[in-house]
């Protein structure tokens, strides 16, 4: 198994708070990974260095052989990192179908010439972007949706909508966070089932936060736990369960 | 690319046409109004791509129609200025006289503008809402102050002599043009990336498109139809002058903008009519009534108005189609079919 992800000693500071200190991380490809932590313990900050939203004060990140660190989002998508976002953030007054083709767009080799003068290339462009995003809104159960604007969508399928605009984007890591936020039970279900299937057969890494305990230790292989920007525990969700600092991090200690 | 060449066709025959209709049997004074709502078109429909589509709010619309006109004229008038080294009036023959230089001009003209709108975009799209906004009025504000002080082109008194080529055949023409990119862009991959830009610039960035190339080009694309609208401005009033392209010539695409609806192209085309077109037919309303300047008071009304009520402007962001048209019709709000989205 071959290392698709590590960060070392990945830090940031604002000001004068540490949100992350020392953060490393190895992510094996192909794997589920979880990041979780309570509420403010730096795991969406972290997200945001590894996707080039923000520049980390200290720390490398390499994804596939390639220094993250001082890239810009657009080039760490077209590294194969995608992500979505705790706070949803859709284009609304695209359609779902067009929020899905957004993703296909950074891999068009076409120039604007193409689509005002609608040249043959411009047509394939479209067909291609198209298939994309009908395979993943079909993948995400989203299919019968696809002429709805977005901001028509009920929350759960505004986030799934998200991870299909990342599928688009045709990557080999999704970073997902909080995907579950804000669902119910049997939503929950049918999420962790989708998130399996992204790393099964669509062959796509998966990095995860989530606050669910019960979705993140049924289907993470590993799980990493953050508190206070620093790291209190790694590994198997049997092994995180039982350990006392990561019970004192989430219950409060003596 | 053959349907395009098709339409491009048959709707330039259509403008062939209605230029014809109107030079034959039409009176001058109406034949100009639809002139110089044509214009307005070009401006309304290429602003939108930047403030409507790319929602980059930007207010130096007059600077490029400024830059287009002047370079155009360079390319059509006989420049005279008072040469002071031998003291005595010099002229200089146009480099493409004649009626058939006009187009050439024109894109010259466009081109002009189109790298200026590059040469403003790239330092300045780094700034948002406000900001941006401010940074491009002073721009306008430059380009006029610049014109006013090159003695060459007329400096302040303004430039006399442009022939009067922008006939109704070349202003529609153009109109159709600058209808179909845009339409075509917007319906294409670059119309959703520059609509994403628009509703979450962090997202389109993490989805992988290049938010700031986007507005780059978004600019550029409206700058260069600008200039063509300058060009073409320029060639119908046959005088221009730095107080043609002041900053309220901006604010008025604006306000063309606003009324039909933010990121409406239909919606801007019928703010571009109906604000050309009100001031003038209130003009009758107004020898009516025999109270002079009554006209101005409800236009402002009318606007006003309208952003009570309908603040998200005529079409908001909806595009006027037959199936809508379909829908406002009682009765037929159940069987719609038919029309194109």
């Amino acid at each position: 198994m071959s290392t698709l992800l590590a960060t070392e000693n990945l830090t940031i500071r604002f000001g004068g708070l540490t949100a992350v200190d020392g953060f490393c991380l190895k992510l094996h490809e192909g794997e589920l990974f979880g990041l979780i932590g309570p509420n403010g313990a730096g795991k969406t900050t972290v997200f945001n260095m590894l996707t080039g939203v923000y520049l980390p004060s200290d720390g490398t990140v390499h994804c596939d052989g390639c220094l993250v660190n001082g890239m810009n989002p657009v080039q760490v998508a077209r590294l194969g990192v995608s992500r979505t976002f705790q706070n949803i953030r859709l284009f609304d007054e695209l359609s779902v179908l067009e929020n899905a083709m957004t993703g296909a767009h950074q891999h068009s080799r076409i120039n604007l010439f193409d689509s005002l003068f609608r040249t043959p290339r411009h047509y394939r462009e479209e067909k291609r972007q198209r298939d994309i995003a009908y395979r993943l809104l079909e993948f995400m159960g989203l299919e019968d949706r696809a002429g709805l604007a977005a901001k028509q969508l009920p929350y759960g399928h505004r986030r799934k909508l998200e991870i299909a605009r990342a599928l688009a984007t045709e990557p080999k890591l999704i970073c997902l966070d909080e995907p579950a936020a804000g669902m119910n039970t049997g939503e929950k279900a049918e999420l962790s089932a989708l998130i399996r299937k992204i790393r099964d057969e669509l062959k796509i890494t998966v990095l995860l936060i989530e606050h669910d305990m019960k979705l993140v230790m049924g289907i993470c292989e590993r799980i990493q736990v953050l508190d206070y920007g620093k790291t209190i525990a790694l590994g198997t969700p049997k092994e995180i369960q039982n350990d006392p600092k990561v019970i004192e991090a989430y219950l409060g200690g003596e | 690319m053959g349907r395009m060449i098709s339409i491009l066709v048959v709707a330039l025959a259509v403008v062939f046409g209605v230029n014809w209709f109107l030079d034959s049997f039409i009176d001058t004074y109406v034949v100009r109004v639809v002139n110089l709502c044509g214009i307005s078109i070009i401006l309304a429909v290429s602003l939108n791509v930047i403030n409507g589509l790319c929602g980059q709010f930007s207010l130096g619309h007059a600077g490029f129609m400024a830059i287009g006109a002047y370079v155009s004229a360079y390319f059509t008038t006989t420049l005279r200025y008072f040469d002071e080294a031998q003291a005595k009036y010099v002229s200089v023959e146009p480099l493409l006289g004649g009626q058939w230089g006009f187009v050439p001009a024109l894109i010259a003209g466009g081109l002009a503008a189109a790298v200026a709108g590059a040469v403003v975009g790239i330092p300045t799209l780094r700034l948002k809402g406000d900001y941006l906004a401010i940074a491009t009025l002073g721009f306008g504000e430059i380009v006029t102050i610049m014109i006013t002080n090159f003695e060459k082109i007329g400096g302040a008194n303004g430039l006399p002599g442009l022939p009067a080529y922008s006939s109704t055949f070349w202003i529609y023409a153009f109109v159709v043009v600058v209808v179909m990119f845009s339409w075509y862009l917007q319906r294409s991959t670059f119309g959703r990336a520059l609509i994403a830009i628009r509703e979450n610039e962090l997202a389109a960035e993490v989805m992988g498109i290049p938010a700031s190339r986007m507005k780059v080009m978004a600019f550029i694309y409206g700058a260069f139809f600008a200039g063509i609208a300058g060009g073409l401005l320029g060639h119908l009033l046959q005088t221009i002058s730095p107080a043609t392209f002041n900053f309220m010539k901006s604010i008025e695409v604006v306000v063309m903008l606003v009324l039909g609806g933010l990121g409406s192209m239909t919606g801007a085309i019928v703010g571009a009519i109906v604000l050309t077109a009100l001031p003038e037919a209130l003009r009758d309303v107004e020898s009516g009534i025999g109270l002079p300047g009554v006209r101005m008071v409800v236009y402002s009304l009318v606007l006003i108005l309208l952003m009570i009520f309908r603040p998200q402007g005529v079409f908001g962001q909806k595009e006027l189609s037959l199936k809508l048209l379909g829908r406002l019709i009682p009765g037929r709000r159940a069987k719609d079919s038919g029309g194109e989205e």
